[in-house]
């Protein structure tokens, strides 16, 4: 089934790795915001966060164009611990976004970042994918299901940021400024280890996820096939 | 062979729906599955007209679509809509040739001609049943699936059907679920008997 | 015609034929949209002017139209009629269509009588707020039908079709609101063109995969 793999401990001794290198790139490293100070570290982590929240959910959705195309349920697996993976990271994003509001501006929420919006919509959203798949009971059709779901998520994303964009011309939010977004050459280092970083350990939490959903499934056949008949 | 099955089996997460089953049913055969409730008989036949696909093993069906009809537990009818507006919109969907007049020999061999333009929610459950069956013949299929056919139908039902089966088991293949061993029995060549 | 419309015709067209014999949803989603219009008069402050009134015509048509969305797959889920229809010969899509056409029609009918007690009650209407309307009735349409079709498959029906279906409805109420209330609406009539185009073909195409197994 699975091809040539890292095994976990070696994926995880990996992302600690990243991880203790991204800390100390944006902690110790990266420059100091002028204005913001020590809040704007967050920035390090919640965009790459958002990032790869993205990733996540654009994981799903391909696992389920796989499992539509070729009725293999093992997609239908890897693409709802995917977007399970892109919620928990679409839930990081907004818990960041939101610390980072009121370390920058002094609110706990804005409607100014589009980004931060687009992420309301998409847990909204991905909520109701989880909603959905409880409400059915497993088998073929709660795969189908949830793959062309998964599918109609893909495709909000770029339309609701559209959309959002749009929609600030007739809501008038008040506008917090940011500052732009050239990053020196330090930042943009911390940037890419942070990101380096997250993907991992999403990645890794994926496989974790998977594996153990995989164990489950694997325990209930044998239970099956070892019941008297 | 019409209909190749090899190890067939139906689950539905842990549920096991359908034992694995094989069996082979050839052109103008008539297949006849028994069992207790709950042992996969709908299941099998859903299987077969490709209302669901098996979990596991190999299932061949030689007919597309349009040459399949199907009678399940439930009628497969719109209540709101007379019999005539019933038949007249899978007339259309199955692109049947000179459709009006099928839907009339059908209605009168069925002896539903009279209440053709009531409702079905007026009818009584036999003949929704009758009814259920002329949708299924209306396409003249080359392979008919049946779910318990008998049921609620009274003997004027039964005995139509009976001729229907008669006349359509030597030009027609036939897969048959049902209690009434009795009825099918003599056509039947092939038996499969669930657990 | 060819044969996919024909198939779609004679799709929608029973279902025409259906709530016409019943005549449940359609007088329900009048009464209901003239309801909520009322009720929009007393949650409004009074310094409130226009504009959030053409909002709460935005969530008015799309609430109206979750409560027709919840009745479009009945008559199939009855006597297992939707069977029936994937049985059939037809392309799965064209199920579909005709029912995203007819429940259209309902919609329509619904607004004939909205619209005009909106610009009665509140603020009228312009050429591009009704142009919002119609593209954005497209797109409640195609995609209410096919989440209401998922809807139909889960044990808490009723209570899953709306959170399915507002989340996709979020970028239809801004294109609406924004062609009524803005200066460059056909900024937002574009977006809904867009919209339309995108989810149209998204969910013609995946019907046959929630309806099958």
């Amino acid at each position: 089934m699975s091809v040539k793999r890292v095994p976990v401990s070696a994926a995880a001794a990996g992302v600690v790795g990243l991880m203790a290198a991204a800390l100390v790139m944006v902690f110790f490293v990266a420059p100091e915001d002028a204005d913001q100070g020590i809040s704007q570290k967050i920035f390090y982590f919640h965009v790459p966060i958002a990032l790869t929240a993205y990733a996540c959910f654009g994981t799903g959705a391909w696992k389920a164009l796989r499992l539509l195309s070729t009725r293999d349920e093992r997609y239908d697996l890897e693409s709802y611990t995917a977007v399970h993976q892109g919620t928990i990271f679409g839930a990081l994003t907004l818990l960041t976004g939101s610390i980072w509001a009121k370390a920058s501006w002094g609110v706990w929420w804005t409607w100014s970042s589009n980004q931060l919006v687009l992420f309301l919509v998409l847990f909204l959203f991905y909520c109701a994918y989880f909603m959905l798949r409880f409400s059915l009971e497993p088998g073929p059709r709660r795969a189908r299901l949830s793959a062309v779901y998964a599918l109609f998520g893909v495709a909000l994303i770029p339309v609701s940021f559209l959309a959002i964009r749009l929609a600030n011309d007739f809501i008038h939010p008040t506008v917090f400024t940011r500052h732009g977004a050239q990053m020196t050459h330090t930042m943009f280092a911390a940037f890419c280890v942070s990101w380096a970083a997250l993907l991992a350990l999403a990645h890794l939490m994926y496989r974790i996820e998977l594996l153990g959903k995989r164990i489950d499934a694997n325990l209930r056949d044998l239970r099956e096939a070892l019941t008297p008949v | 062979m019409l209909i190749r099955a090899r190890e067939v089996e139906k689950r539905y997460g842990p549920v096991r729906a359908l034992r694995a089953v094989s069996f082979e049913v050839a052109e103008r055969g008539c297949l006849l599955v028994t069992g207790p409730n709950g042992s996969g008989k709908t299941t099998l036949l859903r299987l077969v007209c490709g209302l669901a696909a098996p979990t596991r093993g190999m299932l061949e069906v030689g007919v597309d679509r349009s040459q399949l009809g199907f009678v399940g537990h439930e009628p497969l009818v719109y209540r709101d809509l007379t019999a005539l507006e019933n038949l007249d919109l899978y007339g259309r969907l199955y692109r049947v040739p000179e459709r009006r007049e099928r839907i009339g020999m059908l209605l009168e061999r069925f002896g539903l001609w009279d209440v053709r333009n009531q409702r079905v929610s007026a009818y009584s459950r036999g003949m929704t049943q009758r009814l259920a069956i002329c949708r299924s013949l209306l396409h003249d299929p080359r392979l008919l699936i049946l779910d318990e056919p008998y049921t609620a139908l009274d003997d004027e039902g039964a005995a139509v059907l009976d001729r229907e089966l008669d006349a359509l088991a030597r030009e027609r293949t036939l897969v048959v679920a049902t209690h009434d061993v009795g009825r099918i029995g003599p056509l039947a060549e092939t038996r499969l008997a669930l657990a | 015609m060819s044969g996919y419309a024909a198939d779609v015709a004679a799709l929608a067209r029973k279902d025409l034929r259906l709530e016409l014999r019943a005549r449940d949803t359609l007088p329900a989603m009048l009464l209901f949209v003239l309801a909520t219009l009322v009720v929009f008069h007393f949650a409004l402050p009074a310094r409130a002017g226009d504009d959030p009134a053409y909002g709460l015509l935005w969530v008015a048509l799309v609430f109206t139209a979750l409560l027709g969305l919840g009745r479009a797959w009945v008559p199939e889920r009855e006597d297992g009629a939707l069977d029936g229809l994937v049985l059939a010969p037809c392309d799965r899509s064209a199920i579909w269509l005709g029912k995203t056409l007819a429940t259209l029609a309902f919609l329509v009918a619904a607004e004939v009588v909205a619209l005009p007690a909106f610009a009665l009650f509140f603020a009228p209407l312009r050429g591009s707020a009704l142009a919002g309307v119609a593209l954005a009735d497209i797109g409640i349409c195609a995609v209410g039908s096919l989440v209401a079709a998922m809807a139909v498959s889960s044990r808490t029906r009723e209570l899953i079709l709306p959170l399915l279906f507002l989340p996709l409805a979020i970028p239809l109420i801004v294109g609406g609101v924004g062609s009524s209330v803005s200066q460059h609406g056909s900024k937002y009539l574009l977006f809904l063109v867009l919209y339309d185009g995108v989810f149209t073909i998204l969910s013609w195409a995946s019907f046959e995969y929630v309806v099958t197994e």
